[in-house]
């Protein structure tokens, strides 16, 4: 409850996100179309005003029960945000040239990446089932919008729709298993779930009630079997969109697995954590052989993703601290080099011309060799090689696995890893060692020249000083 | 007793009209059909002293939305043939996956985890006790910032149809008023000095 302006203190970064939304929105009203650069602007500053609003805040393992309980306030929490802040400003410098030169340049694009941003804060530190769905609407909803957002384009809608339906249906799923877990409860809190489901209840209904939340949780993800929408949304939306989907709402996704799984029924953990196991199997599976058939640069990365969620449920195993520790470290840096190869695809599509074949990288190093370089360092991180920082994010995870009993699961992970490389290499052998067939264009604007540039050397300076940020994430996770 | 026949009559025409809103082929008739679905699930709730709830799926669903409904239905002609091409084929698969679904939800959903001795039936009211009441106050006390999070679901809503749908046309004839009155008398009428034409009949 809310008694005085003191008990809205722990909200000020979503409330200061909320009054930038609000900006953005009245600006967009009265800015016209040359000027409208500024909405970039605005919405840059509200990022960063919000981090440092959530930066301000951090106390490691700190928990403050805020609004009644509806929310809280801990260091989990603040952490998430700042890695979902610091991708989502990269995503936007990425975002700006790729809706200029599709002339889809509008306002409601920040908006609605904003929201979806205001979505994923709630969804990382509710302990309400009725405040993690609304953020999880909040979020989904402009993620349906984004991906439409191209009106004119066919494929962007029916990538729209298939996203939309799936996406209800797994709403509708989670909702459910979240309705059964209040009936047997009679509580929507989650710690006051976690100690009625400990005691007494019959096994079988706890079971179906964690079916359906890990059903939603997994169709979020996008872990086999619940996958299908991935590679049409990442192949139909428009790039803009798509890179902003296909990077942040995992790392929020790792929060609502937290929130959910150790938070509200530690008590079925060897349930959960097998689950887990066979959706990490078959995510890592699927996703990495069916990446290898892939033409379309922006399918393969999406194949790429569904491998990557594999592993990233290696790391919730169990359901450990240290797990979700590694867990949030891989997904920082998933959405690291997912971004930046986005970026790469950005950066050279032009009016009429997606820069999404994997041929029209051929012989990229001979025209452009720096961002040959940068796309180079991004593909290598993603297939794991040292001393980059993708191979120590994916060490980490397939220790955590080890130590939850699950040596078989990291050695088949190991060796998917070792198949996926041969897609992020062909990548690279196709920049590095074919002609050019075609001249290519890379007329990008500054900032992301230099953004991309940063993004990429990241790969390198993390992947040699991991030491830090690892630190970080285990502190928060406490 | 009386509860109890109630609650299979009104069940009963519950699952028959939800039956009938999936199979029959006009779809104005499944329509109101799931007007009658609406009508009786209200009922049910009314039967567990739910009865705001009751009241506003009624209100809600049945007075707007299905209106709503019925309008789009008939205004557009939806070509079901198209839709129902591959019925015949997914329907094997579909049954198999229906049937198991449903054994394992009546295996668990059953009376034995959810029987009246779990979970004993709503506890008599005090008189004067109003539902609509207890409601509003958790809404507008415990629950208000979800309430308003619900706001901004709404918002993105409007924004997402308002980014998919609206187009600016060119071209288009339209006043624009505050153009019509700062319109000065130089930009409209043009005073051109000529020479009289009549001085030169004279000569």
């Amino acid at each position: 409850m809310i008694e005085s302006f003191a008990d809205l203190a722990p909200i000020l970064p979503e409330l200061i996100l909320l009054a930038f939304i609000i900006l953005v929105m009245l600006t967009d009203l009265y800015v016209d179309e040359r000027r409208r650069g500024i909405l970039h602007g605005i919405s840059i500053v509200g990022l960063v005003l919000t981090g440092v609003a959530c930066i301000r805040g951090f106390e490691a393992g700190q928990s403050t029960e805020i609004l009644g309980g509806l929310m809280v306030r801990d260091s989990i929490g603040d952490l998430l945000k700042v890695f979902i802040l610091m991708i989502t400003a990269i995503v936007l410098t990425y975002a700006k040239h790729s809706l200029r030169t599709h002339k889809l340049f509008v306002g409601e694009f920040y908006l609605l990446v904003l929201f979806a941003v205001l979505g994923m804060f709630l969804l990382v530190s509710s302990t309400n089932f009725i405040m993690l769905y609304l953020g999880l609407e909040l979020l989904a909803l402009s993620g349906y919008a984004l991906v439409a957002l191209d009106r004119d384009s066919p494929i962007a809608s029916e990538a729209a729709m298939k996203y939309f339906v799936v996406g209800a249906i797994a709403s509708g799923l989670l909702l459910y298993g979240m309705s059964i877990l209040y009936g047997i409860s009679g509580s929507l809190q989650i710690d006051e779930i976690a100690t009625a489901v400990a005691y007494g209840q019959s096994k079988a209904v706890l079971a179906f009630a964690l079916t359906f939340v890990i059903v939603g949780l997994a169709f979020k993800f996008g872990a086999v079997p619940f996958h299908m929408w991935i590679p049409d949304v990442y192949h139909g939306a428009p790039t803009a969109s798509t890179v902003f989907i296909a990077t942040a709402p995992k790392i929020a996704a790792i929060g609502m697995a937290y929130r959910l799984l150790p938070g509200a029924l530690p008590s079925l953990s060897a349930d959960w954590t097998e689950i887990l196991a066979l959706l990490a199997l078959l995510s890592l599976l699927l996703g990495n052989f069916a990446a290898i058939a892939q033409t379309n640069l922006k399918r393969m990365l999406a194949y790429s993703t569904i491998s990557h969620v594999g592993f990233l449920f290696l790391a919730l195993l169990g359901g450990t601290a240290d797990g979700y520790a590694a867990a949030t470290f891989y997904a920082l840096t998933y959405a690291l080099m997912t971004a930046g190869a986005f970026g790469v695809i950005i950066a050279l599509s032009r009016q009429g011309f997606a820069a999404d074949q994997i041929d029209d990288y051929k012989g990229l190093n001979q025209r452009h060799p720096w961002l040959a370089f940068i796309m180079l360092l991004l593909m290598a991180s993603l297939a794991g090689i040292p001393p980059l920082v993708g191979f120590f994010s994916k060490l980490l995870v397939l220790q955590n696995a080890v130590l939850a009993g699950y040596l078989w699961l990291a050695v088949v992970a190991a060796v998917c890893a070792v198949i996926g490389a041969f897609y992020y290499l062909r990548v690279i052998k196709v920049m590095y060692f074919d002609a050019p067939t075609r001249e290519i264009e890379y007329s990008a604007p500054g900032d992301l020249k230099f953004v991309l540039g940063l993004n990429g050397l990241a790969q390198i300076a993390l992947g040699l000083g991991w030491g830090p940020l690892v630190a970080l994430c285990l502190l928060a996770w406490r | 007793m009386v509860e109890q026949i109630l609650f299979y009559v009104i069940s009963t025409v519950l699952l028959a009209s939800a039956l009938g809103v999936i199979s029959v082929k006009n779809s104005v008739h499944a329509a109101l059909l799931l007007v009658l679905t609406f009508f009786t699930a209200a009922q049910l709730w009314i039967l567990l002293r739910a009865e705001f709830l009751g009241i506003a799926l009624i209100l809600v669903y049945v007075g707007a939305v299905m209106v709503l409904f019925l309008f789009v239905v008939m205004m557009l002609d939806v070509n079901t043939e198209h839709l129902k091409q591959g019925f015949a084929r997914y329907l094997p698969a579909g049954l198999l996956v229906a049937a198991v679904m449903a054994a394992q939800m009546i295996a668990v959903l059953g009376a034995r985890n959810f029987g009246t001795d779990k979970f004993a039936g709503p506890a008599e009211l005090p008189a004067g006790y109003s539902n609509t009441e207890e409601l509003a106050q958790l809404l507008f006390t415990e629950y208000l910032i979800a309430v308003e999070v619900a706001a901004l679901v709404l918002t993105v809503a409007v924004i997402a149809a308002v980014a998919l749908t609206l187009r600016k046309r060119t071209g288009v004839r339209t006043q624009d008023i505050a153009a019509q009155i700062a319109v000065k008398r130089s930009d409209r009428v043009r005073l051109v000095k000529m020479p009289s034409e009549g001085s030169k009949v004279d000569s």
